[in-house]
């Protein structure tokens, strides 16, 4: 110990010896996450969200695909959320148990969303990093042309994938995802322009290190902040893609749902006044948005400071 | 400039020849065709019907048919199930519907957006400032296809006072559900960047030495802070521009307004190839169009932008 340091703790009569825990760039980060009340509330929310989506369908009284003969009649009398019959939300216009149902569609929507976001990540960071990276006419002819893919209008184009190619989950994730790494790899091709002038990336090169090495090992890493607060942002994007498809009836197929095939189930039967079809898709669509802006707002807070 | 804008068409062009193509393409990759029906049509009627639509000749020279019809005649081909129609009557048809209500939002999504922006960054941290912020965020939530249906249900339903959906030619009332449903979550973005971008400028240097000056707050505003401040708001025009055409297919297929979304939503479903790939084509070019008129007037407005 230095002296300075002795005789302050000596003179304030601290006599113990204070050891400052080390504070990694991370921690850092994940502390002020936390002082964020907003992105807190935002990742409790969707954790019930998720914890819904996970274990909805196991509590729920009836299976999604099933009708309530009983009820089928008279919904709009006999179908309101009710404890008594086991239909916690309700039932929709055919009878069908709308708790398992929204838990369904959770489950598909959140996947969506999530999925569509890690291939646009995973193939828009790759794409910009090399193109960043290489640099020169190459990066040129690859920038290019995601200035045409962005001048093309995305959702028609999708729609005519999932015309042509059938109506199925697989078609739709891949083709989200595909439509989305536009934006990513913009910034991941700005961000590896900086990272790539400075001197570790050098000295990697100078010791004859693969430039696919390079990309993967000393770009990819500090690329990883900026790329998970964009991803966070990502996903209610995809969720919002997914259920404007499914909303036309062009997405996910029966019995299977999603909030978007909920929300218009809903909204076209209002009018006979069984509202709780609408709000309660609403009500996880709305929650589930709002946590993944508030959560990607705290990341990016957290993860780049200086940019506040 | 001259320069400028002949090196930015040259983009366009190449872009849109590009799209078509490959519109053009995936069309007749997909499996299944127009007279695909769940009872199979014997096969001299098959081969008939795909004379009588040029369908069985070679591609390149079917795309050569459509590329010299679409830019010679303005003619889409026809459509592969009204009988009656081609696909440029049913543009024309729907058209002007979805031009009229996406204008209306458009301007409205602007006209509010960034009033409500400058506002929140002049008066930052009072309560028009919160209430701007909590105004935008509260509207990422609410994308057209939620809008719609609460708007519905609050002026319909509850209130009585619009009517819930049809055109009728464009009157007033049919309009101003479409145009709200369709404008609210541009408005909120657009005054969203306003308000970052405002606040941005409001601190740099320029803005501290026209103050000191002595030029009073309004002029320093109107005069020195906006111009510089529009610049990204410009350069998002070009996004909304593309998101108000494709919230048309939800507009029209909630509202029954009758626009080009509505025909294209039912070609998806009935696998109408002549009207998807005419409205694919018609909207990708109006989209290629608008983002290069964007860029010029970027470039007019920054003279520092040069790509």
């Amino acid at each position: 110990m230095f002296k300075g340091a002795n005789l302050f703790l000596r003179s304030e009569k601290f006599l113990t010896f204070v050891s400052i825990p080390n504070r990694s760039l991370w921690r850092n980060a994940r502390d002020r996450f936390f002082q964020n009340s907003a992105a807190t509330g935002g990742l409790v929310a969707l954790f019930l969200v998720v914890l819904f989506a996970l274990f909805g369908p196991h509590i729920a009284a009836w299976n999604h695909e099933d009708i309530d003969w009983n009820l089928l009649g008279n919904v709009r009398e006999q179908g309101a959320p009710s404890w008594q019959n086991g239909h916690y939300f309700g039932v929709d216009e055919l009878g069908r148990d709308l708790f398992a149902r929204t838990a369904q569609g959770t489950r598909i929507s959140l996947m969506v969303g999530i999925v569509g976001a890690f291939i646009a990540v995973v193939v828009g960071t790759f794409y910009g990093a090399c193109a960043g990276y290489v640099g020169g006419r190459v990066d040129g002819l690859m920038m290019r042309l995601v200035d045409i893919l962005m001048s093309i209008p995305y959702m028609f184009v999708l729609i005519l994938l999932l015309v042509m190619f059938g109506r199925s989950m697989l078609v739709l994730f891949i083709g989200i995802g595909l439509i989305s790494w536009l934006d990513i790899s913009r910034i991941a091709r700005g961000q590896t322009l900086s990272i790539k002038k400075k001197e570790f990336v050098e000295a990697a090169a100078a010791m004859g290190v693969k430039p696919i090495v390079i990309i993967l090992r000393h770009i990819f890493p500090n690329l990883m902040g900026v790329v998970i607060v964009y991803a966070t942002l990502l996903v209610p994007s995809m969720i919002i893609y997914e259920s404007f498809i499914s909303f036309l009836g062009l997405g996910v197929q029966e019995p299977a749902t999603s909030w978007g095939v909920l929300i218009n189930d809903g909204a076209s039967q209002m009018s006979y006044g069984t509202l709780w079809q609408l709000l309660f898709p609403l009500f996880f669509f709305v929650v589930t948005i709002f946590s993944f802006v508030f959560i990607g707002d705290g990341l990016r807070d957290a993860l780049d400071p200086k940019d506040r | 400039m001259f320069q400028f804008i002949l090196r930015r068409l040259l983009i366009a062009l190449p872009t849109l020849f590009i799209l078509i193509a490959a519109t053009f393409l995936l069309m007749h990759l997909a499996p299944g065709g127009p007279f695909t029906t769940e009872k199979p049509l014997p096969d001299e009627v098959m081969a008939n019907l795909e004379a009588k639509y040029g369908l069985d000749e070679p591609l390149a020279r079917q795309f050569g048919t459509y590329l010299f019809d679409l830019v010679t005649d303005f003619d889409f081909g026809p459509s592969f199930v009204f009988k009656d129609l081609s696909v440029r009557d049913i543009i024309l048809q729907g058209f002007p519907v979805t031009l009229t209500y996406g204008f209306w939002a458009f301007i409205v999504a602007i006209s509010v957006g960034i009033p409500l922006g400058v506002a929140a960054a002049v008066h930052q941290n009072s309560w028009l400032d919160y209430l701007a912020v909590g105004v935008s965020i509260g509207a990422q939530v609410l994308p057209n296809f939620v809008m719609a249906p609460i708007l519905v249900m609050i002026f319909t339903l509850w209130l009585g006072w619009l009517p819930g959906g049809g055109w009728q030619g464009g009157q007033i009332e049919y309009v101003i559900m479409p145009v709200i449903a369709l404008s609210t979550s541009f408005m909120a973005s657009v005054a969203r960047m306003t308000r970052s971008s405002m606040l941005e400028i409001l601190h740099s240097n320029f803005i501290r030495t026209a103050r000191a000056k002595g030029l009073n707050g309004t002029s320093v505003i109107w005069r020195h802070a906006l111009k510089p401040a529009m610049l990204p708001v410009i350069s998002f025009l070009g996004p909304v521009f593309v998101a108000m055409i494709t919230g048309s297919m939800i507009i029209d297929y909630y509202f029954g307004t009758g626009g080009i979304g509505q025909f294209f939503t039912n070609a998806a479903l009935s696998r109408d190839y002549g009207v998807m790939m005419g409205v694919t084509i018609l909207v990708g070019t109006l989209t290629i169009l608008f983002t290069t008129v964007v860029d010029i007037l970027y470039a007019w407005i920054d003279p520092r932008i040069r790509y």
